[in-house]
């Protein structure tokens, strides 16, 4: 039988706000254990939480981003269940009035379009991190992440594949991160998944018994559980089984999911009103202003690209996904670089020297303007593009000029005909054997000797000029 | 509304409280009485009052985004039951 996936996720991500969310203790990744701790975030009895007024702006943000509706009215709810991150017993987080509802990201998958739902996004805390491996018979804890902000963006079951789930969550992430409203460093927990995964014969309307893999800290992670619970199912369907409705763990170490809880100790969070903390009412002015703060988004910027500047599809993609590459890259444009040759330069040689150099766009030497005027130099004939890529590697060294460069390493192109031409004539001197070869019609005489005139220029010869010279000289023969 | 010995149990486990038989007896008795009273509320008419989570007209209640000193970590951990390295130390969970 033929089986189609059902896929959603839970994205958890932390707001990039200076402060927690109840509390004024810093909201910032790797301090000291427990020293970003106050009686608020730790829970001490008599407490009182007051939100952070920017976790409801990001969230709103992020909501509109995503195409959702803005419940004018809010509250926030306590989740209650026991476990030692929780100092409270209790998570404030939002039942069944979230901030943002009924959105949707749009997603291209072998460039067809599709549209993944977003039920909703809601506010909440992080909780605690457990250490169990450091004391044999105790668990340690450090509240420093305790009531960091959350958002929990939850999508429709609306993915049929890894690879779709792949997309929407590069998309998703995209987005965050142009709206500024989270870091979204995985390796520093800011962005986690739960992931809901069922299988159904195709065409069967009805939904199949689905399993949820909680915390899931890499996208590789994501997918590669995704497949695994996929083929599972299969398995225990095509054996005539039954899937149970659980919770998983995924062991990406292992590649495997292992069942975390049985069903009879199924949850009952008692969701209600938080007490604490008063509604939320959001006005329509509060949210036309932060609907013009809004960027131009990733995927409408990739259309634009594809369609102002003829960009293809994947280089559009490419240089749309950091905000960060986009800027640079509008910026090099605006500086008089044609798009094509501008997408050229980032995506080959300045992408490959920043993986060698482990460096952001953001931490380029050299400025737009300066790679704007190298690639200038190359359409006047300055330089050619192999000079150019030494000028390139020269600028992430030195980040000086590309002309003074040019000076320093006399990288100029030769373009004098006559010059070129006294080179010919001693590279053909030289080699008198290729040309006995090309009066014997052997082979590619032209491509070697436009080789060694290259090479007497040290590459500085305009390749153009050398090979139309070169065929008229062996035309004349 | 009735409240039987079983929910209590099952609100029991769910706050992890352990309770004897005389007490769970006693609880099921005063639990009915108190969600019997609740029960009253529903006898009033709410055609055309929107639902509240709260009873005073208070709403958005923010602080500024504006770091402030935390607490030292000794004077944090002052309440916890058990420390260790700078934590707080609890019976080993593993899930
Ligand atoms: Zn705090």
């Amino acid at each position: 039988m033929n089986y189609e996936a059902v896929i959603g996720i839970e994205v958890h991500a932390e707001l990039s706000t200076d402060t927690k969310i109840y509390c004024s203790c810093a909201n910032k990744f790797g301090g000291e254990i427990n020293t970003h701790c106050c009686p608020v975030c730790t829970g001490m009895p008599g407490t009182l939480p007051v939100l952070n007024g920017k976790v409801v702006d990001y969230a709103i943000k992020a909501g509109l981003a995503m195409n959702c509706d803005i419940n004018k009215n809010s509250k926030q709810d306590r989740k209650n269940y026991f476990y030692p991150d929780l100092p409270k017993a209790y998570q404030i987080s939002q039942f069944d009035l979230p901030l943002c509802k009924d959105g949707y990201i749009d997603i291209t998958v072998d460039g067809e379009k599709k549209r993944i739902g977003v039920t909703r996004i809601h506010i909440e805390e992080d909780a605690g991190k457990l250490m169990h491996d450091v004391t044999p018979d105790s668990s340690l804890i450090d509240y420093n992440r305790c009531g960091v902000p959350l958002i929990e963006i939850v999508s429709e079951p609306d993915m049929r594949s890894a690879k779709e789930a792949e997309e929407y969550l590069n998309t998703l992430k995209a987005i965050l991160q142009y709206i500024n409203v989270s870091d979204c460093k995985m390796q520093e927990g800011s962005l986690r998944c739960d992931v809901n995964v069922s299988v159904r014969p195709v065409g069967q309307k009805e939904y199949g018994v689905r399993s949820e893999m909680k915390n899931v800290s890499t996208f590789s992670g994501v997918l590669r559980g995704i497949d695994y619970e996929i083929n599972r199912h299969i398995e225990i369907l095509e054996a005539g089984g039954v899937v149970e409705q659980e919770t998983r763990r995924w062991d990406d170490g292992k590649g495997i999911s292992v069942s975390l809880r049985s069903k009879e100790d199924a949850h009952d969070y008692r969701y209600f009103p938080e007490p604490d903390l008063m509604p939320i009412i959001i006005a329509d002015e509060k949210i036309e202003k932060l609907k013009n703060e809004l960027p131009e988004l990733p995927h409408i910027k990739r259309d634009r690209y594809m369609e102002q500047y003829g960009l293809p599809e994947y280089d559009a993609t490419q240089l749309t996904t950091l905000k960060a590459t986009a800027d640079f890259f509008e910026l090099v444009i605006a500086a008089g670089a044609s798009p094509k040759a501008a997408s050229n330069w980032i995506m080959g040689d300045i992408w490959r020297i920043m993986n060698e150099k482990y460096m952001l766009i953001e931490d380029l030497p050299f400025s737009a303007k300066q790679l704007a005027d190298m690639i200038a130099l190359i359409d006047s004939g300055t330089i050619s593009n192999t000079a150019a890529k030494q000028v390139i590697e020269n600028m992430f060294e030195t980040a000086k000029d590309p002309a003074v460069i040019i000076e320093d390493l006399g990288l100029k192109q030769v373009n004098d005909e006559s010059e070129i031409l006294s080179i010919i004539d001693t590279v053909i001197e030289q080699n008198p054997k290729s040309i006995e070869d090309f009066k014997g019609g052997k082979g590619n005489v032209a491509g070697f000797l436009i080789g060694q005139v290259m090479r007497m220029s040290k590459g500085k010869a305009n390749p153009q000029t050398v090979n139309k010279l070169i065929n008229e000289k062996l035309a004349k023969l | 509304m009735k409240i039987t010995e079983k929910e209590v149990e099952y609100v029991a486990k769910l706050a992890r409280l352990y309770v004897s038989d005389e007490e769970k007896e006693k609880l099921t008795k005063d639990m009915s009485a108190i969600i019997e009273f609740a029960d009253t509320l529903s006898k009033i008419d709410t055609d055309g009052v929107a639902p509240a989570a709260h009873a005073i007209p208070v709403q958005n209640v923010f602080r500024e985004d504006v770091v402030k000193d935390s607490y030292k970590r000794d004077d944090i951990l002052k309440n916890a039951p058990e420390k260790e390295a700078g934590c707080f130390s609890v019976p080993k969970v593993v899930e």
